[in-house]
């Protein structure tokens, strides 16, 4: 088999069947493409461009003899309406606070596990089962399981230290909803993490080490430059993810006591309040919102795939 | 580097090399276990309340040591007067499978054209798809909401087989590229010519190299599908209803409720845990789009 590697990539193929135009063989290349590119444009674009359309229009689903153009006037309507401006705000506190949370939490889980212990395995897999636990059935979990203020598990173990037992949801529903989803994201991060810890170069660390280099100098000077791009990679892969959370949301607070984010706004606006225009001008603000944070998204990903397309 | 003029000694509480263990390795392996059973305590709380009788599960302090019983989960399955989680779980099964066979299908012919015969600007073509990916669901909720209900496609469990097909589609050719990017030219050049066609060469070079990462792409495809709400929760009612929108309905108006919860999302969670575990290998180039190995 080896012997092969030796040959020729541009030598002519062996097919005996009669060779096909330079345009017929591009298309023949392209086509096991075009089902899977024809879907995604269909499925995913061209609702946006409806929902774009719609956003110009005065609609609301209950009167729809009344549907009229109001160009930007949903727009409009959607940035000076008190509670919708409240719920873009929501959305990047809830985002920046569980992906910063869970990024640092996730970190220092990677380097503790980056190391060799007795049952490090068993504990990565312990670690791990949070973000497999269906996010309905988590946020169901924390709001009756674990938050309950009379017999959730967290004031029951407040209970044997004498700590106060707050009711966590009313008092603190951002928080208690961060939480839940801090506990989930966490995981994910650890192994973005420590996926990144294992690709440095022990080499150099460790002729660092015989040099002299303490451990903090070694974490400040060659682990944490060499972890930026996946620390970016994490955050910003969270951010999409948790920008568009609604599962959490919905089931432990129903968006109530200041906690509704855009999405779930979007969700109210025209399932309930069946304000079809206004719902998609928070939408298209919203996708505004994602492409801000995937054109950087983007670029980390490229950056880091151009990187292993060289290694390889 | 100025660092290595100061002489410090090596006691390393966080050199994260594998090595010699040094006095301080023991205690930070005991952080990591606290670590893990904080984390997993929770789900082991939830898995301990769901054997528990109502009473037992709400009391505080929490009874830990309380008789077990199967209340929580013959009540979850109907057998105590409520609606069965049955027709959810078929349809969530169904939906999920469906769809991960549709992207399996959709997908494996694309990643073919962007890794082992690229097609001109293949980079270009993959982020198009990483970038459907990226905008948000509520952006297309509406439009296919309002598409459904004209064409009477609500509550029908194939119109979610198609969107969870273009939630992960994405997702799964780029994972499929990077795995069948790791199957060496030389080998499938050899091949040729040796003579073999097309499909011997599918199913008999590369096949068996990618099939794993294949497996892991289908277990996290069937994970998004299978957690998925905002969608169901939209587009289906009574007949199509998936477990998650079963999930959030089931608890409303009853007394003690805490041992059915636990074993209901102990149930609706046991898919995706299964699966997670055996894609544990190579969920993070999964979740990472790849961008990881």
């Amino acid at each position: 088999m080896t012997a092969t590697t030796t040959a020729p990539v541009a030598a002519p193929p062996v097919h005996t069947v009669k060779r096909p135009s330079g345009r017929m063989r591009a298309w023949a290349t392209r086509a096991p493409l075009l089902p899977a590119l024809i879907f995604m444009i269909a499925v995913t674009q061209l609702p946006f461009v409806a929902t774009l359309v719609i956003s110009f229009f005065d609609w609301n689903s209950l009167y729809p003899d009344a549907r009229s153009f109001t160009g930007f006037g949903n727009y409009t309507e959607v940035l000076s309406d008190a509670a919708l401006r409240k719920s873009v705000w929501t959305t990047i506190l809830l985002t920046v606070a569980v992906v910063v949370a869970s990024l640092v939490l996730g970190l220092g889980l990677a380097l503790l596990l980056d190391r060799k212990f007795r049952g490090r395995g068993l504990v990565r897999t312990l670690l791990i089962a949070p973000f497999l636990v269906v996010p309905v059935a988590a946020a169901l979990l924390w709001k009756h399981v674990l938050y309950n203020p009379e017999y959730g598990l967290l004031n029951g173990l407040l209970h044997y230290v004498g700590g106060p037992e707050p009711d966590w949801i009313s008092n603190t529903p951002l928080l208690a909803v961060e939480m839940s989803l801090v506990w989930q994201w966490t995981p994910f991060m650890m192994l973005i993490l420590l996926a990144g810890l294992q690709s440095r170069d022990h080499q150099q660390i460790e002729a660092a080490e015989v040099d002299g280099a303490s451990a903090w100098q070694v974490f400040r000077y060659l682990t944490l430059p060499h972890l930026r791009r996946y620390l970016e990679l994490g955050a910003l892969l969270g951010s999409i993810y948790i920008v568009q959370n609604f599962d959490a949301v919905f089931t432990i607070t129903s968006g109530g006591l200041g906690t509704a984010n855009l999405p779930y706004t979007v969700y109210q606006s025209f399932y309930q309040a069946h304000e079809n225009g206004l719902a998609s001008a928070a939408g298209v603000l919203v996708v505004i919102g994602s492409i801000i944070i995937a054109t950087f998204a983007l670029r980390v990903v490229s950056s880091l795939f151009r990187e292993e397309a060289s290694r390889a | 580097m100025s660092a290595t003029a100061v002489r410090v000694r090596p006691s390393s509480t966080e050199s994260g090399r594998p090595g010699p263990r040094r006095p301080k390795g023991r205690g930070l392996g005991l952080v990591a276990w606290l670590a893990g059973i904080i984390f997993f305590l929770p789900i082991a709380w939830m898995a301990l309340t769901s054997f528990h009788s109502e009473q037992d599960a709400a009391t505080n302090p929490p009874s830990f040591g309380a008789a077990l019983t199967l209340d929580g989960y013959r009540e979850f399955f109907g057998t105590g007067g409520g609606a069965s989680p049955w027709p959810a779980l078929t349809n969530s099964l169904v939906a999920s499978l469906a769809s991960t066979l549709l992207v399996l299908i959709l997908a494996l012919p694309a990643a073919y054209a962007l890794s082992i015969r690229p097609v001109k600007k293949w980079t270009d073509v993959l982020f198009f798809f990483l970038s459907t990916k990226m905008l948000p669901v509520v952006a297309g909720l509406l439009p296919i909401y309002l598409f459904a209900k004209n064409t009477g496609m609500l509550d029908n469990i194939w119109l979610l087989v198609i969107l969870y097909t273009s939630m992960n589609l994405p997702i799964a050719v780029w994972m499929m590229q990077s795995f069948l990017s790791e199957v060496p030219v030389a080998i499938i050049e050899a091949a040729q010519i040796d003579g073999a066609k097309l499909p011997t060469i599918l199913t008999r070079v590369v096949a068996p190299i990618a099939l794993p990462g294949i497996a892991a792409t289908s277990l996290i495809c069937f994970i998004f599908s299978w957690n998925e709400l905002l969608f169901a929760r939209v587009l289906t009612g009574v007949v199509a209803e998936t477990a998650p929108v079963f999930l959030t309905g089931f608890i409303t108006s009853q007394g003690l409720f805490l041992a059915k919860v636990c074993a209901a999302s102990l149930v609706v969670s046991l898919p995706v845990l299964a699966a997670g575990f055996a894609a544990q290998d190579k969920l993070v180039q999964g979740l990472s789009l790849g961008a990881v190995k």
